[in-house]
């Protein structure tokens, strides 16, 4: 797509996190809460509240930051943002300016089997703002209604560095760092809810060039998918203007997704002067050894070591480590029934062919499945003692997730134990051949595939439950018979 | 003699043995106030049908103790529940906090009774109480002069007997310089000492909440009741509270004082300084030793202040915007029409001048040529003091340039001249009443490392007990 030109990206991500409280107030958390309920004189802006810092907001930011495997400051500090915007009670975001709490990480991404670092610039702590409710759209409602439910909400940015070549890597990034904070249990990280939002800066320059060329900034990207476009779509359009002699404006751009485009939505002099300076009401945080090593020692295992754990000790391929461990939930359930039931190849073929082709045919997250690890391994221990056959297995499987009974119950009620008693088999199998002398006749005529249509005949006659080994080996020998 | 004019602590002790009750003392108050006011103007708003509930349930309880039944007024930005708070500004009229500032809802545990809110510059910004948004207050020595500012509505009140003390705050000196120019004592504690929580912030790295009182003992009282630690306040001080009494009455024998030599240089009125030259000789009759000693980056703290100041302010200031509370224009088309109609209607002018200087400090483009700038000087003023107090216990210094200027004879850029070291320092600072010149009071300040309240107040005791300044009262009577 880019051909002699080389897109160079950068993402911004804005980050939710599920603290015990909101950053400098006591207030709960909240989302889709009565509008504001979940407020106080502090995250209101009202007349002489001072914040106060949340010290679990700092604890998990250093998770993340070490998770990222990046620099703590020892020192770090707050500062004001100073805008004026109805949603933002007191007019000024409290932030963090040039003394962020985390610097100079990575994450790794494998595309193509082919790793990849890409640096994390920094992690810094802020808080959210609320949310304006219009009548319709922004520019024609009457009246906006403000909801400060959300205000003082603890948010962490975390910016990249421009080390993202194309859409797909900037959308594995994103993936990695997704199932990085979910891992780690700070953040919900749900797009589509705002508790995961991404802006993405975007130059193109000729490959091989070392200066960047002039870049933008994509706003709105409210889904993986729209990120891939987005970023797709922006490289096209600044290539296309460069082809065309024309040249590139500093600029932010919003993502329109109804029409898959990005528009221009204020030039870099229009950019405001948020007058930044240290907050006077937040002494500076003093971070030392101990406590990131506290931290530290909380740390989860982390999906790359995860990854490694299923390629080593389990002898899963790389490609399916990966899926397994894009989610917490999902290597949690894999973990939980291999315990159980010790074929980790087969429980990872189930988890990510019969259980997610479930989940998203009824758009659920395995937590909220009625499969639990231990009923898999169950259904599985029935299916490697023979009780069932791999094709009836399916169709329990399926039952178990729609209704949630053990798979013995269902096996039981349903008269789907498999048939291996040979002398039962043997009536059936007589029986076919004595209905389909013309089929016979071509397998012993040397027709190898009419094996296979009495073998089905069989299995229909028994409606699936025969064990297909014995019948199989029934039917051998009868046709062999002279 | 009326019940008005006791002493705190006499007042107290009364109270206590059931001499008289809460409800006499607030009638007293009441009639005092009656009869001043008008002159004085100290309020912004009167809440003497709470005090006198409050009196009521005092008096039916068994035992008074400690401040309760004692009037008191409190300075306009500091919030009270219920009520109104307005800072002095149009911005905030009629608008009724749902909480109180952490320092007057200590008070209110003591059994304090608040009877009005008092008058001060808009927000805190400026310096003899003309700046307020409602009305200008008179000094009680003399009413065609001002009361200092910004919390001139506390010094005055406490100086004409309209209340016994009153909570009051200062960022630059606004209630030491008040207090000087009224005759009455004024403290300012260590930055952190009270909390600063419903405090309305103009400046918060300066903000502090501090009490004007008309004796050393009355203030010890209740500075006893206001510090301490508070979790609402990030910078408040977890050091132990001290029962402040118990540093009055001893010998000054040994005391080490210096006299920043910065602090009586020309710019202070002759007669002023000829005051405070009086009362160190006093203090060396005293028993202290004391010697002139130099504050080298002094000289550079009012403009430090003003940049410093203007910025925060810019900020703190920018909550005011008509969205939630406060002030609002109706008519405005738009939010943003909105936000800038209510505030250009709602702020005054001086308000304004502080936050266009304060949005212009902080610009990038000039932020490191002022905020900065200001900032490493700030630091070199109170590494001043650090040295200084190696070698003294605290410093003497006079409060003010002047004694207190006539209503609208010159706006009041020097005025904080004296007072904004301390701020900047963090450290303590006391105005006492240390002389008087052609009939009006001259503010002798005193300056401690941080949580030396107790040796300021030590200071301040055995200098009053040796003169009798604070024994003057203004005549009000007509």
């Amino acid at each position: 797509m880019t051909g002699k030109y080389e897109a160079v990206i950068g993402l911004e991500v804005h980050v939710e996190l599920k603290t015990n409280a909101k950053a400098f107030c006591g207030c709960e958390l909240s989302f889709g809460a009565l509008p504001n309920s979940h407020v106080c004189p502090g995250c209101l802006g009202m007349p002489g509240a001072i914040p106060v810092l949340n010290r679990e907001l700092v604890e998990y930011a250093i998770k993340t930051g070490l998770a990222l495997n990046c620099q703590i400051a020892g020192y770090c500090r707050f500062d004001r943002k100073n805008y004026f915007y109805p949603d933002l009670p007191t007019n000024y975001q409290i932030s963090q300016l040039d003394l962020p709490i985390a610097s100079a990480g990575y994450l790794e991404i494998e595309n193509e089997g082919v790793k990849k670092k890409i640096g994390i610039n920094r992690v810094h702590m802020e808080e959210d703002a609320g949310k304006l409710v219009h009548q319709g759209s922004i520019m024609t409602t009457p009246y906006s209604l403000v909801d400060l439910n959300r205000a003082g909400t603890p948010l962490l940015e975390i910016v990249s560095e421009p080390d993202i070549r194309s859409p797909r890597e900037a959308s594995m990034y994103m993936e990695k760092l997704r199932s990085i904070l979910l891992f780690l249990g700070v953040s919900d990280c749900k797009m589509e809810e705002g508790s995961l939002r991404c802006d993405a800066n975007i130059s193109v320059r000729p490959r091989g060039r070392e200066r960047l060329g002039t870049r933008t900034e994509i706003k709105n990207l409210n889904s993986f998918r729209s990120l891939e476009r987005a970023v797709e779509y922006e490289i096209k359009r600044q290539i296309e203007v460069l082809e065309d002699g024309g040249e590139l404006v500093q600029e932010t751009r919003t993502w329109d997704e109804d029409r898959q485009v990005t528009l221009s939505m204020r030039s870099k002099e229009e950019a405001e002067d948020y007058r930044y300076f240290p907050d006077p009401d937040l002494p500076p945080v003093i971070i030392d050894r101990e406590w990131i090593e506290r931290v530290r020692e909380t740390l989860p295992e982390l999906p790359d070591q995860a990854r490694e754990r299923l390629i080593t000790e389990h002898n899963l391929s790389s490609y399916d480590a990966n899926l397994l461990t894009m989610s917490k939930e999902v290597l949690d359930f894999f973990d939980a029934c291999v315990a159980e039931y010790n074929e980790p190849k087969l429980i990872a073929n189930w988890v990510m062919g019969e259980l997610s082709r479930l989940l998203n045919q009824n758009n659920m997250e395995i937590k909220d499945c009625r499969i639990t690890p231990s009923s898999l391994a169950d259904m599985l221990k029935l299916l490697e003692q023979g009780t069932i056959s791999g094709k009836i297995a399916k169709v329990v499987f399926e039952e178990m997730f729609n209704t949630g009974d053990a798979p013995e119950k269902i096996v039981k009620d349903r008269g789907l134990i498999q048939i291996s008693d040979e002398s039962a088999i043997k009536a059936i199998v007589d029986e076919v051949i004595a209905g389909n002398p013309k089929v016979v006749e071509d397998f012993k005529n040397g027709k190898g595939k009419a094996l296979g249509f009495l073998v089905g005949q069989v299995m229909k006659a028994s409606k699936g439950k025969a064990n297909p080994e014995v019948v199989n080996r029934l039917l051998k020998e009868e046709l062999s018979r002279p | 003699m009326n019940l008005y004019q006791l002493t705190v602590y006499k007042a107290a002790e009364m109270l206590a043995r059931r001499e008289i009750t809460a409800q006499e003392v607030l009638e007293s108050i009441s009639r005092r106030i009656d009869l001043v006011e008008n002159k004085i103007k100290a309020f912004i708003t009167l809440t003497l049908d709470q005090a006198e509930k409050k009196a009521g349930d005092l008096d039916g309880r068994n035992e008074i103790t400690g401040l309760a039944g004692i009037p008191c007024g409190v300075q306009d930005n500091l919030c009270t529940r219920g009520v109104t708070t307005t800072c002095a500004s149009k911005m905030l009229e009629g608008f009724i906090p749902p909480y109180d500032a952490t320092a007057v809802g200590r008070l209110k545990a003591a059994g304090a009774v608040m009877v009005g809110k008092l008058n001060m510059d808009e927000f805190g910004i400026g310096g003899s109480t003309e700046k307020s948004g409602f009305h200008s207050t008179n000094n009680p020595w003399d009413p065609t002069r001002v009361a200092g500012g910004s919390s001139g509505g506390a010094a005055a009140a406490v100086a004409a007997g309209e209340v016994y003390y009153a909570l009051a705050s200062d960022t630059g000196g606004s209630l030491r310089q008040s207090a000087a120019y009224c005759g009455v004592v004024g403290m300012r504690p260590t930055y952190g000492r009270v909390s600063r929580y419903g405090l309305v912030a103009v400046a918060s790295s300066m903000d502090q909440v501090g009490l004007v009182a008309r004796n050393v003992t009355d203030c010890a009282l209740v500075l006893n009741v206001i510090c301490g630690y508070d979790d609402l306040d990030s910078n408040s001080l977890e050091a132990e509270v001290p029962d402040y009494r118990n540093y009055l009455g001893h010998s000054l024998k040994g005391m080490r004082i210096g006299f920043p030599r910065e602090y009586l240089q020309n710019d202070v009125d002759g007669p002023v300084r000829e005051a405070v030259k009086k009362a160190l000789l006093k203090y060396e009759e005293l028993g202290a030793v004391v010697e002139e000693t130099s504050l080298p980056h002094s000289k550079y703290a009012l403009p430090v202040f003003r940049l410093l100041a203007s910025a925060e302010a810019s900020s703190n200031l920018a909550r005011f915007d008509g969205v939630r509370y406060g002030h609002r224009d109706e008519e405005a088309g738009d939010i943003a029409e909105m936000m800038s109609s209510s505030r250009g209607r709602g702020l005054g002018p001086e308000v304004k001048r502080n936050i266009l200087l304060g949005t212009y400090v902080l610009s990038k483009e000039h932020y490191d040529a002022y905020y900065l700038r200001a900032m490493k000087v700030r630091r070199l003023i109170k590494e001043d003091f650090d040295r200084a107090f190696e070698k003294y216990d605290l410093l003497v210094a006079p409060t003010t340039v002047a004694v207190a200027f006539s209503h609208g004879e010159r706006n009041e850029d020097l005025s904080g001249m004296l007072t904004v070291p301390a701020s900047l320092a963090g450290i303590p600072a006391m105005s006492i009443p240390g002389g008087m010149v052609d009939g009006l009071p001259v503010g002798l300040q005193l300056m401690g490392p941080a949580l030396a309240e107790g040796t300021l107040l030590r200071a301040a005791y055995a200098f009053e007990q040796a003169t009798d300044y604070h024994l003057r009262t203004p005549v009000l009577e007509v």
